[in-house]
This record gives structure tokens, C-alpha cells and sequence, in this order.
């Protein structure tokens, strides 16, 4: 059982307790522990189940790279699945539960698929889910997704309570890693002035060097790191930053650092997560290394550790994970952790060497302790089915006969140290392969660089490979002191800390325990434990012809779980080279990606949920709308009520009461979201002109005249009126949704095409809030709000704007229609919008007067046959497809659009052209179907002679009305065509379709005297 | 007329880290012209000197800042507004350019706190280096999904102006990364 020690652990308040639970059952830890030592305190050695084979698995590390100790945390809204329990920081009132098992974490049904381990090999899935198809649906899905994933979604039903938020910086350097290299490198920083974030991913400060018993200028490390950080705390230029993970290094010095601000102290005020989004001048990446598991048979069963682990918690936390440690190892360094446990009272049955001979300092001392050092061996089984009884040795250099039973109930392993490179790797920092060390380290020669052509990412201390305490400092120092000169920055010279620790003979490289091990052993090494994928699965996908190590990646899975490889990476490119027959830096590694570690979705949208998911832009009159039931449309980030549904009354009736309103009355639009470009200069009149498709330097000022705007493919993107507010000014209506693209567009052109033509523009579409005042009394309502401007047809006509008060508001009035009746269009400043808008209901109120929405809008366009940007168009029309020929200037040389225009595609005859369409039977056509014509085209599919574009039902007309473009359509008035529809299909009958005649598209009114009184 | 017309959010104040408050009715003009010809009538007009880039300059009862290499914004007295662009088009007449009122098109907030807690709440959502922003200077930038400008009154009195139409969202985006709780104590 693993257990806490009577005394010790660094990093514990033994006076205090803290009560958690785990799988329901109440459990307590002291503050400090992560919920891994607290587990492990309170004799929790199986903490969940394999992703593949669902075999029982426990902690293997203490850190960051942890690939078995995931958990569910939480619950209800607060779950979270695949939390690491090593970098979980107990709190009072933690829950979690385990994942990956059923009916129950000790007996698990699906430990079923690891006795049938040897039908299971890599690549399984992709050979044996192919025929026959329908099985797939039905039976292999089903049953993979019952026994994959790991955790367990959260309910969707539930929201996420906590709350979220990003942070920009901006610093001279960015370092990742709080350990002796990190803060020696922030001292540099620090002292040579440069603005500095120290980030450091765990609760601590100083790394690994306590545990390991590093001393520094003869004092043990602790001081040192004390020191070190009341230094960096008293320099104003550096910022220190615990819990905060550098995630990744992007292009331009762009860092994103993920902060867990309350996991560890949750707290309803504060955000949970904070996601730093630093840009830094320099990046130092102090981030350390990580140890390698050892690949011998048996190696993922519970209480099997990384030595380094294993020494954590017994130093850090007080934490035994075992009375009888088997330590077994390629290197000097995991004699520290026989060490300690010797140290601990505990028993080291024996230390087993994979080396032929071990005489380093440690290994001295080992003996001297009396433990027992076994050299040229390795661990050929463990024996134990949920946890550890016994290991069986064998000769290292053999097939794994087994020489020895030692009876232990942990094992510590130890392959070596790899540096911790991702960060230099992320955007392209390459890497050279140390024979002597058995690692990656970055290659100074080919540093990641910036838009400078700059190396801008270092890595110090380990992450550099200077693995050895003795080391470290010195090349954080180094390291440090050049990067700050490359911007400018020198550190004044100061002696650097002298660290001291045992010295190490040199490891030899280990990538299969025994290395003979024959087929049977070597499916039970495990390389990746997340995702179950052994030695032999490897090999393998080598045998099978698997030659790159990113597609053996993706064939095996190595490395694609939720720890991306973090112990597997190197041990697995080793048997994948080792099968090759090729050297391990030809093999090369994966590729490092961002994030070091999973970030929340949370602190990856911020603040952006709720009610600011999205800015929603509102009108001056949106708080009107909104009192009074408007049932709302979204229209680019605008929300523009629909129609205003009285109680009890259905969308429908709504739109349809108010049309036969503003029809036979009164009806009021809030227009204010369209767009309101000014245009001045005295060019703007020849600007303009190449810009619409028709004349509009001829327009009088007073007057107003509707244009259409196509791209320079041709293409119709938006139309509006144009009103001339002075010989050099313009104002330039357009859609709602065009306000900013068109404001955009024009100065596109004026900046880079026409830059020496004088234009100004402005948008104003926010200053004015617009109201359309609509109907036979519209005239009569705003004169009794009472007009400083003759509002008459004769001083006023249609097409005609004035300025001056109405109802003691500044107003511009344009006479213009959208809707076929008398109607003019009122700008007041936006602040007296509502102002307007309630005097006008006031005003109105003997004539009925009624708020429309966007849809009457629509449907009252579409009966006098106006077109709409976005139904009659949607990048493929141009304005001939609409009949618009009278809205394109002939006399003109050109304007946008005009050479595309005479394109012989866009001139041929038989582009579908804009009619009406009325259903024989009266009923709305659906929108966007289809007109049928006979035979098919070469896909065998029906062939078509047009589409609809709009399609409403008309109060005023009782009927339905559609627009649509038709192939000949103009030429074929009164001519019966057939439509599709989606209605169901009774079996053996033919497709449900309509019947409509081919009209003109002005429905009402054709004339135009409606809007001409 | 003017007791009718409202701001975007009258009245509108939240207080956590820093103070948020809606500062009401605002005026502005925007100029856009060749500005180096137009320094004298701009000047003439508001009291202010040219501002260099990114720079608000002080003048007579009004503020001049840069927007771009041929835009300035005016900050004025609401009432004022429309007499600043009558007085800028006639002192610029013959001269190439646009003087109109956006006074309506804009909201304005205050931002008031400690300077170092202030700087953090906006660097909560503009990207733009608040440690480098210093009174005197305007940043046009974006808060969270929508363009604005920022600058410092003095230290620790912030200043925002984003479009009307999203004076509720700016509000409470500000709002939020000012609640308290949120202290990151980074400037």
C-alpha cells in the first residue's frame, strides 16, 4: 500500500486537513498535496483504466507529462474530464471520479479486450472495420464508442459557471519555467533592465533542484530559490507569474501563457483560467526535462513510477508509494531516489542497472547504505495483477530467462532525461541528437526565427541539455546574457551562483528491457500508456512498412493522447529507428505542437459568452422594439425586429396586419441601420460615377436617385439612393449590411487606385437614426408634428430631399419608397431617435399608426417588384439578370464592372432573367425552388429553367407572389412552368410540384401612383 | 431639442476594479483633409496645434487628436458641434476636404481607478500595449470584437469612444473585466 510517511514532505501543511472525495468515498490530504499525493497518501494506487485495453493504471509521474493519472473532476456543471490528478491542487470539497471503466474502476469488463491484447495490434481499426459496410453503422461503431474515450463529456444541459478572461502583454522577454535555470535567467533579465514574465506552470518556485538535493553556493537550493525570487520580486521590470504554463510560441514573438487563476482555491469572483497573450522580443524557455520510462515487460502496471516521481512524493509530499522499491535504471541519477527511500526508512530490496558496470559517486553510496546493486540486469516481468508483487530479473543483454524473484511491491524506473524542447520547437527550431545523453537538444545553428530573420527563442538551463545541477546555472547565465544582448540588452557582469550535486557517470541507452526480449514480452512493453501502444506495435507498423515516424505516429497512435507523447515520444522513435535498422536522428522526431498541455475551451473564448458572446449593435429605438415584443431578426451583428406580434396574434398575422396598415394608413420603419457614407471633393462626382453603374454627377443637389454598385467582376454587390447634399457632397444610402463593406470599398479605391483623385468619404451611418414615415398618411402625420419644410408634392416631389425641423427636431427628409406608397425617409440625429420615434406614434395614433418589422418591409417590396441584395442576388447576378437595364448608364466610358459586363458569359442570351411568378393555385411557391424542365444533364440529374429568389405571401393582393430569374423569362409572359417542392413524396407517385405563370414583377400598383400624391 | 436627446446608455455606471461610467452626450467632428495644409484653420479654430501621430493635442475648449495621416477627430462641447464643422468648412473653404458631426455616431466612457489596476482592466481586451500608452496619446484599437479608442486623461482617468450602436457591449465588456476578483496586478 502506498501511504503518508510519519514525517516529511516539503511542500505539506501537516496541521492543517482537507477533506476530498474520489469515486464517492471521503477522503482527506493536508493543503499542498495534488490530488495524486493525497490519493496516493490515502493508499489509492489504481486510479483509472486504459484507453484501449482497460487495464487498471495508477500514477507514473508527478508532473505536468502525467499520461494515467486522469481523472473527472467535479460535477454537474462544474465536470471536467481528463484532468491530470499531479497538477491537480487539492482543495477542501474536491470531487473526482475515475474514467475509463464499467461497471467499476476494480473490475472492469473491458479488461476483457486486454486478454484479447494479441487480436488488437496497431492498425487494428483500419483493417478490420472495412467490410461489410453496413456493419460499420451498426455494429463496429457502436461498439468502439461504448469502450473509447477516456473521460466523460460534460452533460450539455449544464453550463459552465466560471468565468473566463484573455490578457495581452507586451514584453522585452518571455521566460517559461520557474525552476534554477528559469530564475537565473530572470535575474539576468531582471538586472539588465529588460521588461520580464517569468511564468511557472506549477504552485512553485525552484524546480526540481530541492528534491534533488542540488546545493548552491554551498547552501542547500532552497535558500538559493528564496533569494532568488525576493530579488526578482524587488525588481519593478519583472513580472513573476505561478500556475501560469507557457501553452505555446508563435510566429512574431507571440506567446500564449495559460494561468489557472482559482483551480486551486475556487472562488466565485474571480475568472478560473486566464489566457496571457504576450508578445515578447525574446523567449527563454527554461523548461526542464523530462524522465523516460523504461520499456520492460509489465512496465504500466499501478505503482510502477518514474523514479524521479517517486522521489517527489516521498520529498515533496510525505508519500510512500511503496515499503519495497525496486529501482531500476540506465543512469546514475535514479540512485537519488534509492537514496531517499533508504533515506525514508523504506526498503530497496535491490538496485537494477542496466549497465554492465555502475561506480559513479551515487552508485557508492547506494552501496555503502547496504543496498544491493545488480549490474547488466533488467526487469524481464512484473508479476502482480493490479499493482506490483514481485519483479523477475533477468540479463539485460539476454531474452529475459528469468535469474531472480525479488519481492517488492513498487518499482521506480529511470530511462534517462530528455530536455523539455516543445517550445523551441513550435515555430520551427530544429534539433540535434546528443549520443552521449541519449537526447534531443536544440540545435543553436537552427533557432526558430522571427520576422527579423532572429533566433527568438532560447532554451536554458536542462531544456539546453545541461542536465546536471553543476551545469545548469552556468548556461542559464550564459545563455541568458546572449540572448538579452541580441536586443539590446546587457547585464551588468555579476558572479553567477556555483551549483553543486553528485557527480554522474555517463548513462547508456536502454530502449528495450531485456533486448532480447522475445514477441510475448515485448507486447507487454508499454511505451504510450494513454493510448496503449507497445513495443510491439512498433515494430509492427516498421514491418509493415512504416518508415516515417509521423505516419507510425498515426498508425500506432504513439503520442496522440491527451499527454501528446510526453514519456512515449523517445523511447518510441528509438524502437521505431531500432527496427529500422536506421540511427535514431535519421528517424527524427514528431512534430511539437501547441499546447504544451490541454487548455480550457474557456480561457480560450474569455470573456466571450453570455450576453458578450457577440457585440450585438442596436438602433436608437431598439429599446422601443424590445418593450414592445419585437420578435427579432438578426442582420449582421444588428438585431431588427421581424414584426411586432401582438398577443395572441402568429408571426404571419402580424406581417399581415402590418401591411394592409402602412398600406391603407400609417406604418413606421426604424431604418437606422442603414449605411450613410458621405462623399465630398470635387472629384466625388466623377468617383461616383465609376462606382454605380449609373449617372450620378448629373444628379441636382436637393435631389436624390437610386444606383446600383457592382464589383469589378460584374457583379451586383449593393444598391441604395444617393442623395447630392451640395454641389461637392454626396450622401450614399446603402444596405444594412453594406455599411461598412461599401465604406471599405471606396476607400480601397481612392487609396489605392484613384489616390490622386480629391475625395473624401465619411461614415455616418451611426450619427442619424432613420425613420420611414409610410402610407396615405404620411404626409399628414408629419405635418402635424408641424414641418419648417413644405412637405408637398409640388415643393417636395418623389425623389426629393429637404432639411430643416419636424416636430422641433433637426431633420433631413428624403422622398423616397421602398414600398410602393407615399413615403419619406427622416434622419434625425441619433440622440433623438427615440425621441422622434415617440413623437411620431403620438403624432400617428389618430391615423393608426403602426411599427413594422423586416418582413413587411419584404413582402411590400417584392409586390411592387423592388429587388433585394442577397435574395435577387447572391454573387452571381448581375443587374441585366434583373431587368436593371435602365439603372446602366449608356453614355458612361466605364465604371466598375462595365468590361466584365460585356464578358460574353454575362451577355449571353440565355442567363436567367428576374419575372414574377404567380402559383395557378394561389399558394406561397417555396423558397428557392427549382423550375423543372425536361430531360437531364450528365449527372443524370433533372435539368432546371430557373429558380425562385423571393417568395411571400401578400395581404394585399390574397395570394402568394414570388420573384424568380428565369431562363427566357421576359419573353415567356403568361407562360405555365412547373416548380419543385420538399413536401413528402407518397411511394409510387410522381414528386409533389406547383404550377406558376410567368408575370411582370411589379405586382402593385405599376403605375406608381401611390407613392406619387 | 437638446433636453430630448439621450446618449447611448445615460446614466450607465459600474464599479469594480475601476470605475465604469457612460459620460453621456459628447461632440465630435471628424476632419479628414491634407493636414499639414489645414494646421493653421484647424488651429485657428480650436486653439490646438496639429497633433503628431497618434497624438491629442489641447486647444480652446476642445481637444484635437490624430486618427490617421488625413483624419482628426475634434472633441467639443455637444452643443458645439455643429458650429465647430461650420467654422472648420469656412476656414478651410478652397481647401479639399470633409468636416461632418459624428457626435451621435459615438459613446463615450470613463474609466477611473488606479493607474495600474486601470491599464490591467483594458489590457483585458485591447491588444494594444497600455503600459506604453501615455496621457497625451490616443490608440485606436479594438475592445474585445469592436473597434474603439483609448487614451489617458491622466493617470488612473482612461477614456473610451466606440460607435453608439455597441455602447451596451463596450459597457459591458468593461464592466466584466472590471469586476472585482479579476486583479491581476500586472502594471
Amino acid at each position: 500500500m502506498s501511504t503518508r510517511l510519519p514525517t516529511g514532505g516539503r511542500l505539506i501543511d501537516r496541521t492543517a486537513k482537507i477533506a476530498f472525495t474520489f469515486n464517492g468515498k471521503r477522503l482527506q490530504g493536508h493543503p499542498g498535496d495534488t490530488l495524486a499525493s493525497a490519493l496516493l497518501a490515502s493508499g489509492q494506487t489504481i486510479l483509472g483504466r486504459s484507453f484501449k485495453y482497460h487495464r487498471p493504471r495508477g500514477v507514473v509521474a508527478s508532473g505536468a507529462e502525467e499520461p494515467n493519472a486522469l481523472v473527472n473532476l467535479g460535477r454537474g456543471p462544474t465536470h471536467e474530464p481528463n484532468q491530470r490528478a499531479t497538477v491537480t491542487e487539492l482543495f477542501d470539497g474536491l470531487t473526482a471520479t475515475s474514467q475509463n471503466h464499467w461497471p467499476s474502476l476494480e473490475w472492469d469488463i473491458g479488461e476483457v479486450n486486454a486478454a484479447l491484447a494479441r487480436f488488437l495490434p496497431a492498425g487494428f481499426y483500419y483493417k478490420t472495420f472495412i467490410h461489410p459496410r453496413p456493419f460499420w453503422k451498426h455494429v463496429f461503431e457502436p461498439f468502439i464508442r461504448q469502450s473509447a474515450g477516456l473521460g466523460k463529456a460534460p452533460d450539455p444541459k449544464h453550463q459552465d459557471p466560471d468565468r473566463y478572461e484573455h490578457f495581452y502583454a507586451h514584453t522585452d522577454v518571455v521566460i517559461a519555467g520557474g525552476g534554477i535555470a528559469g530564475l537565473q535567467a530572470a535575474l539576468e533579465a531582471g538586472r539588465a533592465g529588460a521588461t520580464v514574465i517569468l511564468c511557472e506552470q506549477t504552485a512553485h518556485w525552484g524546480g526540481r533542484a530541492p528534491v534533488d538535493g542540488v546545493e548552491i553556493d554551498g547552501q542547500p537550493a532552497e535558500d538559493w530559490i528564496n533569494d532568488t525570487v525576493q530579488a526578482l520580486e524587488g525588481m519593478e521590470n519583472v513580472h513573476l507569474r505561478l500556475r501560469t504554463m507557457v501553452a505555446g510560441v508563435y510566429d512574431h514573438g507571440y506567446v500564449i501563457a495559460y494561468e489557472r487563476v482559482t483551480d486551486h482555491a475556487p472562488d466565485p469572483d474571480a475568472p478560473r483560467h486566464r489566457l496571457w497573450r504576450i508578445r515578447a522580443g525574446r523567449i527563454i524557455a527554461a523548461t526542464g526535462a523530462l524522465e523516460r520510462p523504461l520499456s520492460f515487460p509489465g512496465n504500466d502496471k499501478p505503482r510502477v513510477m518514474l523514479a524521479s516521481a517517486m522521489r517527489d512524493y516521498l520529498v515533496n509530499w510525505g508519500v510512500s508509494p511503496g515499503d519495497r522499491t525496486v529501482v531500476v535504471t540506465n543512469n546514475d541519477d535514479a540512485y537519488r531516489t534509492a537514496l531517499a527511500i533508504k533515506a525514508a526508512g523504506l526498503d530497496v530490496p535491490c538496485i537494477v542497472d542496466a549497465r554492465e558496470t555502475a561506480d559513479g559517486p551515487l552508485v557508492q553510496e547506494a552501496r555503502a547504505r547496504g543496498i544491493r546493486v545488480l549490474t547488466g540486469m533488467g526487469i524481464a516481468n512484473v508479476k502482480g495483477l493490479r499493482g506490483v508483487v514481485a519483479v523477475q530479473l533477468g540479463r539485460q543483454a539476454g531474452e529475459g530467462t528469468v535469474v531472480e524473484d525479488v519481492v517488492c511491491d513498487a518499482v521506480a524506473m529511470s530511462g534517462g532525461w530528455s530536455p523539455v524542447v516543445h517550445l523551441w520547437s513550435h515555430c520551427g527550431g530544429k534539433l540535434s541528437w546528443d549520443a552521449a545523453g541519449a537526447f534531443f537538444r536544440p540545435d543553436p545553428d537552427r533557432p526558430p526565427t522571427n520576422q527579423h530573420g532572429e533566433g527568438f527563442v532560447v532554451c536554458a538551463g536542462a531544456a539546453d541539455g545541461a542536465l546536471h545541477a553543476s551545469e545548469t546555472l552556468e548556461n542559464a547565465s550564459t545563455t541568458a546574457r546572449k540572448t538579452l544582448a541580441s536586443i539590446g540588452k546587457l547585464a551588468p557582469d555579476a558572479a553567477v551562483s556555483k551549483a553543486t550535486a553528485a557527480a554522474e557517470a555517463p548513462l547508456a541507452p536502454v530502449w528495450i528491457m531485456p533486448q532480447g526480449a522475445g514477441p510475448k514480452k515485448r507486447a507487454k512493453m508499454w511505451l504510450d500508456f494513454q493510448n496503449d501502444v507497445k513495443v510491439s506495435d512498433v515494430q509492427l507498423a516498421a514491418r509493415e512498412g512504416y518508415e516515417s515516424v509521423e505516419h507510425t505516429k498515426r498508425y500506432t497512435t504513439l503520442g496522440m493522447a491527451t499527454d501528446q507523447g510526453k514519456l512515449s515520444n523517445i523511447n518510441g522513435l528509438a524502437v521505431l529507428a531500432d527496427a529500422l535498422g536506421e540511427d535514431i536522428p535519421r528517424v527524427g522526431t514528431t512534430t511539437f505542437r501547441p499546447p504544451y498541455t490541454p487548455i480550457s475551451m474557456g480561457a480560450i473564448a474569455g470573456e466571450a459568452r453570455g450576453a458578450i458572446f457577440q457585440p450585438l449593435r442596436r438602433t436608437p429605438i431598439h429599446g422601443w422594439h424590445e418593450a414592445n415584443g419585437a420578435h427579432w431578426e438578426p442582420v449582421g451583428h444588428w438585431r431588427r425586429p421581424y414584426c411586432f406580434p401582438r398577443k395572441g396574434e402568429s408571426h404571419r398575422d402580424a406581417v399581415n396586419r402590418e401591411i394592409t396598415a402602412t398600406r391603407t394608413s400609417l406604418g413606421l420603419l426604424d431604418a437606422s441601420t442603414l449605411g450613410k457614407i458621405v462623399v465630398k471633393g470635387p472629384d466625388a462626382g466623377r468617383f461616383l460615377d465609376m462606382l454605380y453603374t449609373n449617372m450620378m454627377s448629373t444628379l441636382k443637389p436637393g435631389k436624390c436617385r437610386y444606383g446600383l454598385m457592382c464589383s469589378e467582376n460584374g457583379f451586383l454587390m449593393d444598391d441604395g439612393v444617393v442623395a447630392r447634399l451640395d454641389e461637392d457632397t454626396f450622401l450614399c444610402h446603402t444596405t444594412t449590411g453594406g455599411a461598412d463593406r461599401i465604406h471599405a470599398h471606396m476607400e480601397d479605391w481612392l487609396q489605392t487606385e484613384w489616390w490622386d483623385w480629391k475625395v473624401y468619404t465619411a461614415n455616418v451611418t451611426e450619427q442619424w437614426a432613420q425613420i420611414a414615415v409610410v402610407g396615405p398618411k404620411a404626409r399628414a402625420v408629419l405635418d402635424k408634428l408641424g414641418a419648417d419644410i413644405d412637405l408637398s408634392d409640388a415643393a417636395l416631389p418623389f425623389m426629393a430631399w429637404a432639411e430643416g425641423r419636424i416636430g422641433g427636431i433637426d431633420a433631413r427628409v428624403f422622398r423616397i419608397s421602398f414600398s410602393g406608397e407615399l413615403s419619406f425617409e427622416v434622419a434625425v440625429p441619433a440622440s433623438l431617435g427615440r425621441a422622434f420615434w415617440d413623437k411620431l406614434l403620438e403624432a400617428g395614433a389618430e391615423f393608426g399608426a403602426t411599427p413594422y418589422g423586416t418582413e413587411a418591409l419584404h413582402v411590400m417590396r417584392a409586390e411592387k417588384g423592388f429587388i433585394m441584395i442577397g435574395d435577387e442576388t447572391d454573387g452571381t447576378v448581375i443587374p441585366q439578370d434583373l431587368g436593371l437595364d435602365w439603372a446602366i448608364s449608356k453614355k458612361k466610358d466605364d465604371y466598375l464592372g462595365k468590361r466584365a459586363q460585356e464578358r460574353a458569359h454575362m451577355t449571353d442570351p440565355a442567363r436567367w432573367k428576374l419575372v414574377g411568378l404567380e402559383t395557378l393555385d394561389g399558394s406561397v411557391l417555396p423558397d428557392g425552388s427549382y423550375a423543372l424542365a425536361e430531360g437531364v444533364n450528365e449527372n443524370g440529374q433533372g435539368n432546371t429553367q430557373g429558380r425562385v429568389t423571393s417568395t411571400y405571401y401578400s395581404p394585399t393582393l390574397g395570394r402568394g407572389i414570388a420573384m424568380g430569374l428565369v431562363l427566357n423569362g421576359p419573353d415567356r409572359m403568361g407562360e405555365v412552368i412547373t416548380f419543385n417542392t420538399t413536401k413528402k413524396t407518397v411511394k409510387g407517385e410522381a414528386p409533389k410540384t406547383v404550377q406558376a405563370r410567368i408575370v411582370s414583377p411589379v405586382f402593385y400598383d405599376p403605375e406608381g401612383e401611390k407613392q406619387n400624391v | 431639442m437638446s433636453d430630448q436627446a439621450v446618449s447611448a446608455l445615460p446614466g450607465a455606471e459600474a464599479t469594480g476594479l475601476v470605475t465604469v461610467r457612460e459620460m453621456g452626450l459628447q461632440g465630435m467632428v471628424t476632419l479628414r483633409a491634407d493636414l499639414s495644409a489645414a494646421a493653421r484653420a484647424v488651429q485657428r479654430v480650436t486653439g490646438a496645434a496639429m497633433p503628431g501621430v497618434r497624438r491629442i493635442e489641447a486647444g480652446k475648449g476642445c481637444s484635437v487628436a490624430w486618427m490617421s495621416p488625413d483624419e482628426l477627430l475634434i472633441l467639443c462641447d455637444r452643443a458645439g458641434a455643429d458650429r465647430m464643422v461650420f467654422d472648420l468648412t469656412e476656414a478651410l473653404t478652397g481647401q479639399h476636404h470633409v468636416a461632418v458631426n459624428v457626435s451621435d455616431a459615438r459613446a463615450m466612457f470613463a474609466l477611473e481607478g488606479a493607474p495600474g489596476g486601470l491599464r490591467d482592466v483594458l489590457s483585458k481586451v485591447t491588444p494594444a500595449d497600455m503600459g506604453a500608452l501615455v496621457p497625451g496619446e490616443m490608440r485606436r484599437t479594438r475592445l474585445a470584437q469592436v473597434p474603439a479608442a483609448i487614451w489617458f486623461e491622466a493617470e488612473g482617468a482612461a477614456r473610451v469612444i466606440c460607435f453608439r450602436s455597441v455602447a451596451r457591449y463596450v459597457f459591458d465588456v468593461l464592466a466584466m473585466s472590471a469586476r472585482p476578483g479579476g486583479a491581476v496586478d500586472y502594471h
